[in-house]
């Protein structure tokens, strides 16, 4: 009963495409797990239904023992969770500051009546200046969201989640997009957090970090977990190499 | 002061108001309405028949601002159902539900509208004074809300409400707080104008005002509450100046509206704003 997040069974169809399959997943604190799977395994959806962004058709969602399925996504981040999306969404007519200012004031924007009687954001700001500075966004914190070029948009997307100070942070495929270098910076930032003690899922098609930062890989394969352990374990595991048939990806990880 | 500038500066007044209140849902927080010309009728009518039953002024104009208010977040709560874009089609819907049964009711005094309603006790330029120092109210609350954590997260949920959402905002009671508050100053301007015309019927609360209302705040620019302000005096102004306008509201306004969202979608204040910033410019 000791995990922080637990899937339990979920499944959830699209008209025909049934993306999730009685997927199950149990995270115990502090755990770095790596969730990879072929495009179009069910990894976004799986995480889409950790945040409430989804609701399962059947299955449960539960953090710290605690059944959320039925909970808003809001109140989901508020007892711990966080998420950055694949697809970036930025507030682009807010400054990069103001983006992580609001996150960072989650304290704030509990209630529409509480927040109206708060004006003052400056330990906010302070907060989300130093996490800008972390992620290595430090000096673009006046500029419109929208004038940041992809790599930087997915920099502020982990830096709204830490504002959120998760003890679960969900990540889809925050170094797509960078380069080389950038991703390696970014799997180190992460990796910092985790070893704060934030427990990370990281659903990343970049094999080589997720081999180097994780303790533990789940593979997702049409809609299912196909197998879970350690990184070396699963990815000589034969089903792994079967799902991946095709998708060239093992290959690469093995170079 | 002659009566009739009186008068003109009582309208402008609550076109302030109504403006204004418009922008907080639709500017500040996205959720763009054309039926607020049923908040400010249901205002009135509450505000009327409150002011005929206890002669008393300030019980019927927060009678008219709760239920302004009321119908205001029972509206929220659709907004909650449907997409942006649909939301504007249901407001519309509601506008002319609103005007559909007030004109059939006896006890609202269907197509002759009330006619009975008793002065206010303030004379016509108290009156004025208290609509623009209302007008002023509404001002200065919407210039603190934009500053609060309110207004900085209702602008995160007219942005994006899934985004706004994954950063631990309640979406659907920031839209229902944004109703909530935009309809109750909509339905005081509403008693307000009970008590400056003393006679009220549905037609001053139809669809015509509801355009003629977003036009404002678009024109004024989305979200700047001074330009919202501004664009309601001169709109409200205008058709005083050029008569012949007068007969082609919906007409005018609507052009107006479609044009300011194909060529500025800033607005006046939008417009204002690049220019001191090119002026600022080397
Ligand atoms: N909102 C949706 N509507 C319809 N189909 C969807 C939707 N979201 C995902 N899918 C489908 O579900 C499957 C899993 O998608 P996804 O979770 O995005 O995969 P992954 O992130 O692993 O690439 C895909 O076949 C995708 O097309
Ligand atoms: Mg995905």
């Amino acid at each position: 009963m000791s995990a922080v997040l637990a899937v339990q069974a979920a499944s959830i169809r699209f008209g025909g495409v049934q993306a999730l399959q009685e997927a199950s997943l149990r995270v115990e604190p502090g755990e770095f797990v790596g969730l990879i799977g072929p495009n179009g395994a069910g990894k976004t959806t799986l995480l889409r239904v950790i945040t409430g962004i989804l609701r399962p058709d059947t299955g449960h969602v539960l953090l710290r023992g605690a059944d959320v399925t039925h909970q808003s996504t809001a109140a989901r981040v508020r007892q711990g969770l966080a998420l950055t999306h694949q697809i970036v969404r930025p507030f682009r007519s807010m400054t990069v500051l103001d983006n992580v200012v609001l996150a960072a004031g989650y304290h704030r924007t509990s209630g529409p009546l509480h927040a109206l009687f708060n004006v003052s954001r400056g330990s906010e700001t302070e907060r989300a200046m130093a996490i800008l500075g972390k992620v290595g966004l430090g000096g673009s914190e006046r500029k419109l969201a929208d004038a940041l070029p992809l790599g930087q948009l997915k920099r502020l997307e982990l830096a709204r989640a830490l504002a959120l100070e998760p003890s679960v942070l969900l990540l889809d495929e925050p170094l797509a997009g960078l380069n080389h270098t950038e991703a390696l910076q970014q799997a180190d930032t992460i990796a910092a957090v985790n070893a704060e003690s934030t427990t990370v899922i990281l659903v990343e098609h970049n094999l080589e970090q997720v081999m180097r930062v994780c303790r533990r890989i789940a593979v997702l394969n049409a809609g299912a977990i196909v197998s879970d352990g350690a990184p070396a374990q699963v990815m000589a595991d034969p089903i792994v190499r079967e799902a991946y048939v095709g998708d060239g990806v093992v290959a690469h990880a093995d170079a | 002061m002659s009566a009739y500038e009186i008068s003109l500066l009582s309208v402008v007044g609550i076109n302030v108001i109504l403006a204004v209140s418009l922008n907080l849902i639709s500017g500040f927080c996205g959720q763009i309405s054309l039926g607020h010309g049923a908040f400010y009728g249901a205002g009135a009518y509450a505000a009327a028949l409150t002011a005929v039953a206890t002669h008393n002024l300030v019980l019927a104009l927060v009678a008219g601002a709760v239920v302004g208010s009321l119908l205001g977040i029972i509206v929220g709560f659709a907004s909650l159902r449907v997409r942006s874009d649909f939301l504007a089609v249901t407001t519309i819907g509601v506008n002319f539900l609103f005007t559909g049964f007030v004109r059939k009711q006896s006890w609202l005094g269907g197509e002759m509208g009330i006619s009975s309603i008793p002065p206010s006790g303030l004379g016509a330029t108290g009156n004025m004074v208290l609509i623009l120092a209302c007008a002023l109210i509404t001002i200065a609350l919407s210039l603190y809300i934009n500053k609060s954590w309110m207004g900085f997260t209702f602008r995160a949920v007219g942005e994006d409400e899934d985004a706004a959402a994954t950063l631990a905002v309640n979406v659907a009671s920031y839209k229902l707080a944004a109703f909530g508050i935009g309809t109750a100053l909509a339905g005081l301007a509403g008693g307000l104008y009970a008590y400056f015309t003393q006679f009220i019927t549905a037609d001053a609360f139809d669809f015509v005002v509801s355009v003629m209302l977003l036009a404002m705040v678009v024109i004024g620019g989305i979200g700047s509450t001074w330009g919202v302000a501004v664009a309601a005096v001169v709109l409200t102004l205008l058709p005083e100046a050029i008569r012949f306008l007068n007969d082609y509201r919906l007409l005018v306004f609507g052009g107006l509206l479609v044009l300011m969202i194909r060529l500025a979608p800033g607005g006046m204040a939008g417009l204002f704003k690049q220019l001191v910033w090119r002026s600022a410019k080397p």
